[in-house]
């Protein structure tokens, strides 16, 4: 027997909190059988921030149902914290929390109630939990609110509060669907600010979201996944390295085409239209800022390129649902 | 999928489930507790004082009687089911209690039978409470009675099962309106709650006698009179399968939706 070293591969897999190999799914019956999720292998290292970006419908909530055995794969295999998944997905939830895409917090209880009421599913004692409650009330910056009833909690309470309940069990890996979707500017900001110290604290964070400011912000890596296939994987900045020119000019305004087809094309690496706008990908905006500057009825704006930009270029501006 | 028909797994791991519909009820408990007292209390003496004074008995026995221990029967039947068909369906599709506790540690198995036993105790509540005003009534004053409250448990367990299933089938609350109206409702009528079976078709009657609620009337209805049932094997053999036929179907048409 050929004997195998332990190559880069294998020891992520072994040291990986969750990993996901060849993963299938396919939903439907007959003609109308679709592939949901397609080939998908990915692996969360301890301490880390990985996200799943995609398009609404590329498989992202599916897989995170997956991976906690909350639905079958059609083939291919699930590691989650050293259990294979479905099999022993209830042993491997015990050491796992779950903020969901919908708040889904009893809203017969108090917010307390929540977390005690929570908590007894996974076993723990009452007196566990209510020594423990003080400290999530106050990461949830919920104190005040201990006796209040769900239908009083603003939405970002709400999430506030599921986020508090899904650390109940103290877990090492937390899995949040789209935790920030419907919050305002503030709301999302403190969210942020609580994920960071929970990885500060060596929590390891599933994250999934379409909001590229966030995937930016948070995740140390993340994989763009767009009709259940894996497209792109890496470091957020890496990866925009890696996929697309280093500058933007975003050019609007009435003679903004006009412009990019005698001149903008020239001096740009790529261009897209999206609806008024012309977006031109450059390493080098300076044959495009000037001219642009030797032209009237177009308004523009440089930046670098960032993590929508390469979301965009790999998943296409057309409308999905 | 050979999951979806697996046998049922039983676990203690249903009582924190159970416990928290408990809490929910414990907080509404006054309200609960009045309509449980308040509605068989009207509907035994409008119609023991108002049809009873037509109908003074039934093959001997005072009409309020034999009303009273006939109507316990169907409450618990209705208490339960309302419980399994329109609380379970707010818990599983419209507060999405249910996937909040797949998120921990727990097994659909787990909640359904957690659903199944809380059915049966809030329709023990609720047959609790009738027993006590027929008490007061001056009904079903034996030591027997006493057998009375497993037997309603059992008809809890049996109707919540049958009433889990249709929740698993069911795509919104319209849907449950068939089945009191073209179940339970006709099933009440045949099973000797109002007047006795002998007064039907026979074809009727013999469709009757495999009729869970029937059986529940036929165990129930003796011992609060102070007699004993004339074929209690038969009876709980008839509830024990559609108890436990119920909830394994229950069970396989929730795994299928979930």
């Amino acid at each position: 027997m050929k004997k195998q070293r332990p190559g880069a591969k294998d020891n992520m897999a072994e040291t990986a909190i969750l990993s996901v190999s060849k993963l299938h799914k396919a939903y439907g019956r007959g003609a109308d059988r679709t592939s949901i999720i397609n080939d998908l292998s990915f692996a969360l290292r301890r301490g880390e921030c990985y996200g799943l970006l995609g398009p609404n419908g590329a498989g992202k909530t599916t897989t995170l149902r997956l991976c906690l055995g909350l639905a079958t794969p059609d083939s291919g295999t699930i590691l989650l914290g050293g259990q294979v998944i479905p099999d022993h997905a209830r042993v491997a939830r015990m050491r796992v929390g779950v903020v969901p895409q919908a708040d889904n917090l009893d809203p017969d209880f108090t917010v307390q109630e929540n977390l005690l009421v929570f908590a007894r599913y996974f076993g723990i004692a009452d007196a566990v939990t209510r020594a423990r409650i003080p400290e999530l009330l106050e990461f949830a910056n919920l104190t005040a609110k201990k006796d209040a009833r769900i239908a009083e909690l603003s939405g970002g309470m709400k999430r506030r509060l599921t986020l508090a309940r899904a650390l109940v069990n103290d877990p090492d890996l937390i899995f949040m669907d789209e935790p920030t979707t419907g919050l305002d500017p503030q709301a999302r900001h403190m969210i942020w600010e609580r994920l960071k110290s929970l990885l500060a604290r060596g929590k390891t964070i599933l994250l999934t979201t379409h909001f590229m400011d966030e995937a930016e912000r948070l995740c140390n890596r993340l994989a763009v996944i767009d009709h259940g296939k894996m497209i792109a994987e890496g470091a957020p900045q890496a990866l925009i390295a890696q996929h697309i020119e280093a500058e933007v000019l975003e050019v609007y305004g009435e003679n903004a085409k006009a412009w990019a087809e005698q001149h903008g094309k020239n001096h740009a690496a790529r261009l897209e239209y999206s609806g008024e706008t012309v977006f031109c990908y450059t390493n080098d905006a300076q044959s495009l800022l000037t001219s642009l500057q030797q032209v009237q009825g177009v308004r523009y704006q440089h930046r670098p390129a960032n993590l929508e930009d390469l979301f965009l270029k790999l998943t296409g501006r057309e409308m999905r649902d | 999928m050979t999951t979806i028909y697996a046998a049922p797994s039983f676990s203690l791991r249903f009582y924190p489930i159970w416990r928290r519909n408990f809490l929910v009820w414990k907080k509404l408990m006054a309200a609960s507790i009045i309509g449980n007292i308040a509605e068989p209390l009207i509907t035994l003496i409008a119609f023991g004082y108002g049809l009873g004074s037509i109908l003074k008995e039934i093959n001997g026995i005072p009409y309020i009687h034999y009303l009273a221990s006939g109507s316990i029967c169907m409450s618990v039947m209705m208490a339960s089911s309302f419980e399994a068909l329109y609380s379970a369906y707010s818990r599983m599709s419209v507060q999405r209690t249910w996937d909040a506790l797949m998120n921990a540690p727990l097994a659909l198995d787990d909640i359904v039978l957690a659903e199944l036993l809380w059915s049966a105790t809030k329709s023990l509540f609720s047959g609790t409470a009738i027993l006590g005003v027929m008490f007061a009534l001056g009904i079903g004053l034996h030591p027997q009675v006493v057998l009375v409250l497993p037997l309603l448990f059992l008809a809890g367990m049996t109707f919540a099962a049958l009433g889990l299933i249709m929740n698993a089938l069911a795509r919104g609350y319209d849907f449950f309106t068939y089945y009191f109206t073209l179940i339970l409702t006709p099933m009440i009528f045949v099973s000797g709650v109002y007047y006795p079976v002998a007064q039907l078709p026979s074809w009727l009657q013999a469709i009757a006698q495999l009729l869970p609620l029937h059986a529940v009337v036929s165990l129930v209805r003796p011992l609060v009179l102070g007699g004993w049932p004339q074929t209690p094997l038969q009876d709980l053999a008839i509830l024990a399968f559609y108890c436990c036929a119920g909830f394994y179907a229950a069970l396989i048409f929730t795994r299928r939706r979930f």
